[in-house]
């Protein structure tokens, strides 16, 4: 039953056939055995099983909240759950417990879906590889899965793959089936990166549909909370669920139209699919490359029209990137002081010494390093140099898909990333900003813009390890976005991992199962 | 956080009984502003001129005016002066993590309200940016303000001095208004020396601020003092702030630097720690004094923030927060550009009108305005300039003034000094506001009418105006019965007194009819002496004339 898609799961449930205690259950079990991916900061199992309880109740008197009740799901450890402890993977939260729920967070409660816990991240979501937490990486759950296995042959644990990041433990709980549905949040690529790498869906919605209150900021302007599914038409329902205005975040607007569901025989003969030949980048893997021809080409056998467009202002998106988001991390990160809440050091000889323990004790190196450079671009004499021309140089990158939606073309299709997921022990070779660098290429740009993108598994790398190509669209038609991206899913056949891993046995350790 | 405990609780409760021990009422009228060391009125100003070796002040002014609003500027956190410490306090105000700013829509109305008030114009678009310094009232490290596209901007407020050798000259003068910005206000910290510990208040951390700037067109403290006088009659007339300087809800630093007339500005110092108009007229005029004397010795003048100490009466250095900053503006991106719309013909489809700004909806909502106030009590009542000041500058006392007026037949002119005299004395005197006089306008007009009638002298009305406001409750006719009060008119009793008095003063008497008629004034004075001011002045004077003819 852990296999299941969000629409099995409820019609299961619905029909009885399936207890959400026992789901419940058995996903617990599952998260105990698989404890060694680091999936997870916080298990929140007497919630949970709380949670299942009341949902079976209202299960059996045929009284379901909706779609989600009894569903088990996971929610990244930015987004502030109340009594729950809420970490950002930083020891300056480490024992922070938020008084109230994130909007998103409280949506999913008021469908009766049944938190499992908080995942792991990299510390305030910055980095690409869920690497670079206080609470240690986290592992992708295909180095284990008897496709990579085969392989490499060595022992898991000295050569496994990361998640991506930052949002690598949402993505790491629906690959290992701990979790039906997780909660990401998607600034340059966050949710879509690791999605790509541990291959599940993973859905960066339009800049301003979904709230951010209660989301512990990255970059204000770009955030968005993203959605991790194991199949397209889930992540339609959850965004159905969790879309649309809230008085809370005066970013939001309100929802353009109820999604309902996808259509199951979506027609791209009238569509054109643009492929921006800037993202043809260096560091792209051929394999990567193939699956992106491959696609293409089957958009072009069914009758799609299949244009080769220009983004012209790409190259320039990674580094203005950096120091917008440099810029809102010195002045988001401010608050963190040690007076209110978070970690406060025991140096107190004066209250700026005790800022500055605080400040050095509580963050990691990366952020530190952010705040740094960021405070520069924003000094009176640098701002001007640096801010002000990042933002021009965004509004050039949001005009660029702008014309280009505009010329007729419908939706874009390019890699999520330049390669399958790297060995942990390669990718810590790099430097955070490096491989920040080079992970978020792609998918960085859309956060710069504003726009929906979603990133869809399509098939295996000859290691074994998934690979992932992304849709963009213009704002406000995810429903557009997806229904192209569910036309993809049914075509590629992207294996289940529960093909390949024992979702069942007690003691056996997944890469025992082949041989 | 250090800040909950009682003791806190306790230390600004009695900072707040100090401050109003110290300051009773920011003193009202505006004779009383005026400072003995510097005058600027006109003349000054044209010696200035023609002596161009003379340096003279230059004033400016910041003003912190606290919106008088029921949640805060981004919160729904209430607004209270002197609440148990961190009980007004929500989670966006304490800078939670995840949490995110929403504009109260007052505020926005208040801003534009004042904007409206001093001439402004209102940006119809109007942005927010975030200010960064570290303390440790200020949660977010941040403050949210309005740097780069204020909500209003050059604007003017014009007020009015006293002026001429009798002070009883009205000069109109006008002060720029640069700009007014909607932004946080911070929380509040005490430093406890003792304990070596800092408790920190966040009750009024995110509280809505409106800050004014004025431009540089102050000479001295006096003109200072009336300008700011003159907005907080404004502020207090249109509700959007209650103007308070000793509850903090109005917070005014002076900018003073000294040149001569011509020449560039002088380097400026900011003068803070100002709790009163008073205080704020006397602390620029001592700087500016102060900066005088420093050039005028071969020195230069710093650069620098500066505190007023009430007590001694002087400026003295601050220690500056943190040397120099730089507070690394930059846009507020959880909040969308602010608009309002000019009337409701501009509200684009789908925004709704409830919820929107409307600038003309606020224009016509425009009360009187204090200048305008006083126009009319000069025109309509025919009163003196000056004693249309003093009915405007007390709050309530125009509508008492205009009560009174309605219950009577008294003639106006002869109404004011009772009102301004009498009635406001005595509740200077105890402290008092108008909505607490003892003495209603009814009670009053019905002493003025038994004086108007004749019933009484006016000596003697005085003294009920005393018995009235020992025993509230009496009415007029009532004391002068018991206290026998009543005009004596008695002739053939007045009769005998007047024969007393004639009879043994034989010299005034031969004064008066050797031609000095005024000695008669004397012998009245007697009379009413013996009757303790109670006999009718006319048949006195028939019947002493009578007697001395």
């Amino acid at each position: 039953m852990l296999r299941l898609t969000i629409r099995e799961l409820a019609r299961a449930l619905r029909e009885g056939k399936i207890s959400p205690t026992e789901l419940c259950r058995r996903c617990l079990n599952r998260i105990k055995k698989t404890k060694h991916l680091n999936a997870y900061i916080t298990v929140t199992e007497e919630l949970a099983l709380k949670q299942a309880q009341e949902a079976e109740t209202r299960l059996l008197q045929g009284k379901p909240k909706g779609p989600l009740d009894g569903v088990p799901f996971a929610v990244k450890d930015n987004f502030c759950t109340e009594n729950i402890r809420t970490t950002c993977a930083s020891r300056m939260l480490k024992d922070y417990t938020p008084p109230y729920n994130a909007t998103v967070v409280q949506k999913l409660f008021d469908q009766g879906a049944v938190l499992m816990g908080k995942a792991n991240m990299d510390e305030f979501a910055m980095g690409a590889g869920s690497t670079d937490g206080a609470f240690g990486p986290v592992r992708n759950p295909w180095s284990y899965a008897a496709p990579y296995r085969e392989q490499t042959g060595v022992a898991a644990d000295s050569d496994w793959v990361i998640t991506g990041g930052s949002s690598g433990g949402s993505a790491a709980a629906v690959a290992s089936l701990t979790s039906y549905l997780a909660l990401g949040s998607d600034t340059g690529g966050s949710t879509r990166n690791p999605g790509a790498l541990c291959g599940v869906v993973a859905l960066k919605p339009t800049y301003g549909l979904l709230s951010r209150h209660g989301l512990i900021p990255l970059v204000n302007s770009m955030d968005v909370p993203g959605i991790m599914t194991r199949s397209v038409s889930d992540a339609a329902t959850v965004l159905g669920i969790l879309q649309g205005l809230d008085i809370r975040d005066s970013t939001t607007g309100p929802a353009p139209s109820l999604l309902t569901e996808l259509p199951e025989d979506f027609d791209v003969r009238n569509i054109c699919v643009g492929i921006p030949k800037e993202y043809h980048a260096p560091g792209l893997s051929e394999e990567t490359l193939a699956q992106w021809s491959r696609v293409a080409d089957m958009f072009e056998r069914a009758g799609a029209r299949v244009e080769q467009v220009s983004l012209p202002h790409t190259q320039h998106s990674i580094v203005c990137y950096h120091v917008l988001c440099h810029a809102e991390v010195a002045s988001n990160m401010a608050r963190f002081d040690g007076l209110e809440y978070g970690h406060r050091s025991a140096v107190d000889s004066s209250t700026e010494a005790l800022y500055a323990s605080t400040r050095h004790e509580g963050f990691n190196d990366v952020v530190r390093g952010r705040i740094l450079s960021g405070n520069y671009f924003l000094l009176k004499q640098n701002y001007q140099h640096y801010f002000v021309k990042a933002q021009k140089v965004r509004r050039l990158i949001a005009n660029d898909f702008k014309r280009m939606f505009a010329s007729g073309v419908d939706i874009l299709l390019t890699p999520t990333t330049l390669t399958d997921a790297a060995r942990h022990s390669d990718f810590m070779q790099e430097d955070n900003r490096t491989r920040s660098a080079q992970e978020d290429v792609f998918t960085q740009p859309v956060n710069m813009a504003g726009l929906p993108a979603v990133s869809v598994p399509t098939a295996l790398s000859r290691r074994g390890l998934p690979i992932g190509l992304q849709l963009i669209s213009p704002a406000l038609q995810e429903k557009k976005l997806l229904s192209v991206a569910q036309w993809i899913e049914q075509r590629v056949g992207f294996p289940s991992i529960s093909d390949y891993v024992d979702t069942k046995g007690v003691t056996k350790r997944e890469q025992t199962s082949a041989g | 956080m250090a800040a909950c405990s009682a003791a806190a609780s306790e230390m600004l409760h009695n900072m707040k009984k100090q401050i109003s021990l110290l300051y009773p009422k920011a003193s009202c009228v505006i004779r009383r502003i005026s400072t003995s060391c510097l005058r600027c009125d006109s003349q000054r100003q044209v010696r200035a001129q023609s002596a161009p070796q003379q340096l003279v002040g230059v004033v400016g002014l910041e003003i912190h005016a606290q919106i008088n609003s029921n949640t805060k500027l981004f919160s729904g956190s209430a607004v209270c002066f002197s609440a148990p410490p961190n009980s007004l306090v929500s989670s966006f105000d304490a800078s939670l993590p995840g949490t995110l700013p929403v504009l109260n829509k007052r505020c926005v109305e208040a801003a534009v309200m004042t904007g409206l008030a001093l001439n402004c114009t209102i940006n119809k678009k109007s942005l927010f940016d975030r200010k960064h310094y570290f303390y440790a009232d200020l949660p977010a490290g941040y403050q949210i303000t309005q740097q780069r596209q204020p909500i209003a901007v050059d604007g003017t407020l014009t007020y009015s001095l006293l002026g001429g050798k009798k002070r009883n000259q009205v000069i109109r003068k006008n002060v720029t208004i640069k700009q007014i910005q909607l932004e946080q206000d911070s929380g509040k910290s005490l430093h406890d020396d003792l304990h070596s510990q800092t408790l920190i208040d966040l009750n009024r951390a995110g509280v809505g601020l409106m800050e004014l700037v004025m431009e540089p067109d102050m000479s001295c403290g006096e003109e200072a003092a009336a300008a700011v006088r003159e907005l907080q009659l404004i502020l207090q007339a249109l509700g959007t702030c209650q103007g308070n300087m000793s509850e903090g809800q109005l917070r005014v630093d002076a900018n003073v630097s000294v040149h001569k007339p011509g020449e560039p500005l002088g380097v400026r110092a900011e003068v803070k720690n100002i709790n009163s108009v008073r205080y704020l007229a006397k602390a620029i005029d001592f700087e500016i004094q102060r900066q005088i004397d420093v050039l005028q010795r071969g020195g230069t003048v710093q650069n620098e923030t500066r505190a007023y100490d009430s007590k001694s009466g002087e400026t003295i250095p601050m220690r500056d927060k943190e040397g120099l900053q730089d507070y690394r503006f930059m846009p507020e991106p959880n909040l969308p550009p602010l608009i309002v719309y000019e009337d409701n013909t501009s509200l684009p489809a789908g925004v709704d009108a409830s919820q929107a700004v409307v600038v003309q909806k606020i224009r016509e909502g425009l009360p009187e305005l204090p200048s305008v106030k006083r126009d009319r009590l000069v025109q309509t009542y025919n009163i003196l300039p000056e004693h249309s000041f003093t009915l405007v500058n007390e709050d309530g006392l125009v509508e008492h003034f205009e009560a009174v007026l309605r219950a009577t037949k008294k003639e106006p002119r002869k109404v004011i000094g009772w009102v301004t005299n009498e009635l406001l004395g005595h509740l200077k005197q105890q402290d008092m506001s108008v909505s607490q006089s003892p003495i209603s306008p009814s009670a009053l007009a019905e002493l003025l009418e038994l004086q108007e009638t004749g019933h009484i002298s006016s000596s003697a009305a005085k003294q009920v105006f005393q018995e009235m406001w020992a025993s509230p409750g009496k009415t007029a006719s009532q004391i002068i019965q018991e206290k026998e009060l009543g005009l004596v008119s008695d002739a053939s009793h007045l009769h005998n007194i007047c024969q007393k008095v004639v009879d043994s003063h034989p010299d005034e008497v031969q004064a008066i009819r050797n031609g000095n008629k005024r000695v008669l004034n004397k012998l009245m004075g007697l009379v009413q002496k013996e009757t303790k001011g109670r006999a009718d002045p006319v048949l006195v004077r028939k019947i002493l004339e009578e007697k001395t003819s």
